[in-house]
């Protein structure tokens, strides 16, 4: 660490007022810790590293739900079965991963120091674009990594406080490895999983939807995605192990408790038991 | 040809301290005090914008008197620092002491090899699971650190506050008696009151402090701005102000989602647009398509970028 440079007072760059971005200061002090300038391995190594799987994020009328399941793999072993791979991004805003779990973690740590470092410098929080915008940057400098199978591709969604009257104030945004960053309308999803979630979600999700209903279509996304996914994990009752569920409205973010999810989950497992084999 | 002249070290520490003393006692007061629940800042200051005290991390505050771009200036370096040192350990290893440490290193430094000393008092406050484990550093221009026990006042007339302060200071005051005890010490000196012998009210107003508390009890972040109404009730001034919303985003202009339009790109109405003005919102809405927002502004005329496909021929094209 630069910070005890001999004198131990603060370097020259710390006393430097420009430049309110965390990662820009990193860049200039420390640029070892930042995720994007290592070497980037010669060979494709995505089948050695654990992987995050399926995450779903829903608007409904009060704000913005965000869940994902609890399973890593690395290539065709479970590697982690109670991962979580939801974070609370800041007061308003949540974070989602899917992709190499290493790179996505010390990425999603760097997305919430970055946000709080920039509040507490301005005095102002960013705006819910900037925020997206901003991750959008971290993962443009990770497509070298992406080429060697440790894509990350994070879903983003928040409480945007300056949404216009009348706008919905619960959004979501999507990124691709190359850092596009696309918002989506009502809900989307990342990850292995995600072509069985959206189907399901385009069956249950209504535009308007209230909180408990969308919390059932997330979960119930999830698990259609873990029905069909090898890679995704359903609800494990036998664990106590249930999807990661963080809600967003006014109030700010906040996860929902396991019992409340587990609740959830076990009545769609109830529901689809009783189809007689072909739930 | 001019000589240098001799002058002792003694003289210019002593010419150096005069200097920043009188600084710093040109500017207003600031006190900290401890309380049952945490530590709790205030500041006669009435800009609502420019702040006295902030947050450095979790569980430790920061406030300051003097010059305020020198203060913010550290203000800053503080909060890289706890931030650098976060990130790259653990939370839990911010400490105060490591940063009023690097803060005294630091204005040591300033106060010895430049020709100018920085004219700021400092104080570095550290909430603790117990109140014994509170921490107040107060630091100075030279660099010299003191910790100490239930307040720090700084300022220009630190020692009639101190006093006053010691006279009516408990230990484990409610917040409400500890922010009371705080206004009447910094309202007895203040020029802006009758009670400091100046004209105005008896005691500070809302609108004339700065209040912050690190509260115990807060998971994680502990530091909070009193502002507005919150403020009003606490100073039990019988005035209410209008309920302000909390987090100051207000600073924002308001945001219209625009799913599938890059940000930026699309709709001239909107603020991050690259785009020019012209015509906007005339029928384009925020959902144009794609190809409508591609290349908005990037070479300088302002009429290019969004508009929907009719007026393409107007426009001569955007090739």
């Amino acid at each position: 660490m630069s910070e005890a440079s001999g004198r131990g007072g603060f370097p020259l760059p710390y006393l430097d007022r420009v430049g309110s971005s965390f990662t820009d200061f990193l860049a200039a002090t420390a640029p070892d810790l930042l995720p994007n300038r290592r070497p980037v391995p010669t060979l494709p190594i995505g089948e050695l590293a654990p992987h995050g799987t399926t995450i779903v994020s829903v608007t409904y009328d009060g704000g913005v739900l965000m869940g994902g399941d609890r399973r890593a793999t690395m290539g065709n072993l479970i590697s982690m079965r109670d991962i979580e791979k939801v974070y609370p991004a800041d007061s308003y805003s949540v974070i989602g991963i899917a992709g190499a779990a290493g790179l996505a973690i010390e990425m999603v740590k760097l997305f919430q120091v970055e946000l709080e470092h920039y509040e507490k410098i301005e005095g102002l929080t960013l705006s819910l674009d900037g925020k997206a915008n901003r991750l959008a940057q971290m993962i443009r400098g990770n497509l070298a990594a992406a080429m060697q199978g440790l894509a990350v591709v994070p879903l983003f969604a928040g409480f945007d406080l300056d949404a216009a009257q009348g706008a919905a104030a619960g959004r979501i945004f999507t990124y691709d490895v190359t850092g596009g960053n696309y918002e989506q309308r009502g809900y989307a999803a990342v990850g292995s999983g995600s072509i069985f979630a959206q189907n399901s979600l385009k069956k249950t999700w209504r535009p308007g939807v209230a909180g408990d209903d969308a919390v059932r279509a997330l979960v119930e996304a999830l698990y259609d995605a873990a029905d069909d996914d090898s890679a995704t994990g359903g609800p494990d009752p036998v664990r106590k192990l249930y999807p990661i569920v963080y809600r967003v409205d006014e109030e700010g973010a906040a996860r929902l408790t396991d019992a409340e999810v587990a609740a959830v989950a076990e009545t769609i497992m109830g529901e689809r038991a009783q189809n007689e084999g072909q739930g | 040809m001019t000589m240098p002249y001799y002058a002792s070290p003694e003289q210019l520490m002593r010419d150096r301290s005069e200097y920043a003393r009188k600084g710093i006692s040109r500017g207003r007061s600031v006190a900290v005090l401890t309380y049952a629940d945490g530590v709790l800042f205030i500041a006669e200051n009435p800009s609502s914008t420019l702040h006295k005290v902030g947050e450095l991390y979790d569980r430790v505050g920061f406030a300051a008197v003097g010059r305020y771009s020198e203060f913010e200036s550290l203000r800053v370096a503080g909060v890289r620092l706890a931030d650098v040192r976060g990130y790259s350990y653990n939370r839990r290893d911010v400490t105060g002491r490591v940063i009023a440490n690097a803060y005294a290193q630091t204005l040591g430094e300033i106060f010895t090899q430049q020709t100018k000393p920085y004219e700021v008092e400092l104080c570095v406050a550290e909430v603790g699971d117990t109140p014994e484990a509170d921490q107040l550093f107060r630091l100075t221009f030279d660099g010299s650190i003191v910790d100490e026990p239930d307040f720090v006042v700084m300022g220009g007339q630190a020692d009639a506050v101190s006093g006053h302060l010691r006279e009516h200071f408990t230990r484990g005051m409610s917040l409400g008696e500890a922010l009371d005890v705080g206004v009447r010490a910094l309202s007895a000196v203040s020029p802006a009151t009758t009670n400091g012998n100046g004209s105005g009210p008896a005691l500070l107003s809302a609108e004339q402090l700065e209040v912050a508390v690190l509260e115990r009890g807060r998971p994680k972040r502990a530091f909070r701005r009193v502002v507005g109404a919150a403020l009003h009730r606490l100073l039990g001034d019988g005035t209410e102000a209008p309920e302000a919303p909390e987090g100051a985003t207000a600073a924002h202009t308001p945001s219209v989602s625009s799913p599938g339009t890059p940000a930026g790109l699309g709709d001239p109405a909107a603020p991050d647009t690259a785009g020019g003005a012209e015509g906007s919102g005339e029928g384009s809405g925020p959902q144009s398509g794609p190809a409508d927002g591609v290349g908005g502004g990037t070479d300088g005329t302002a009429r290019d970028g969004a508009r929907d496909g009719t007026d393409d021929d107007e426009l001569g094209g955007e090739g």
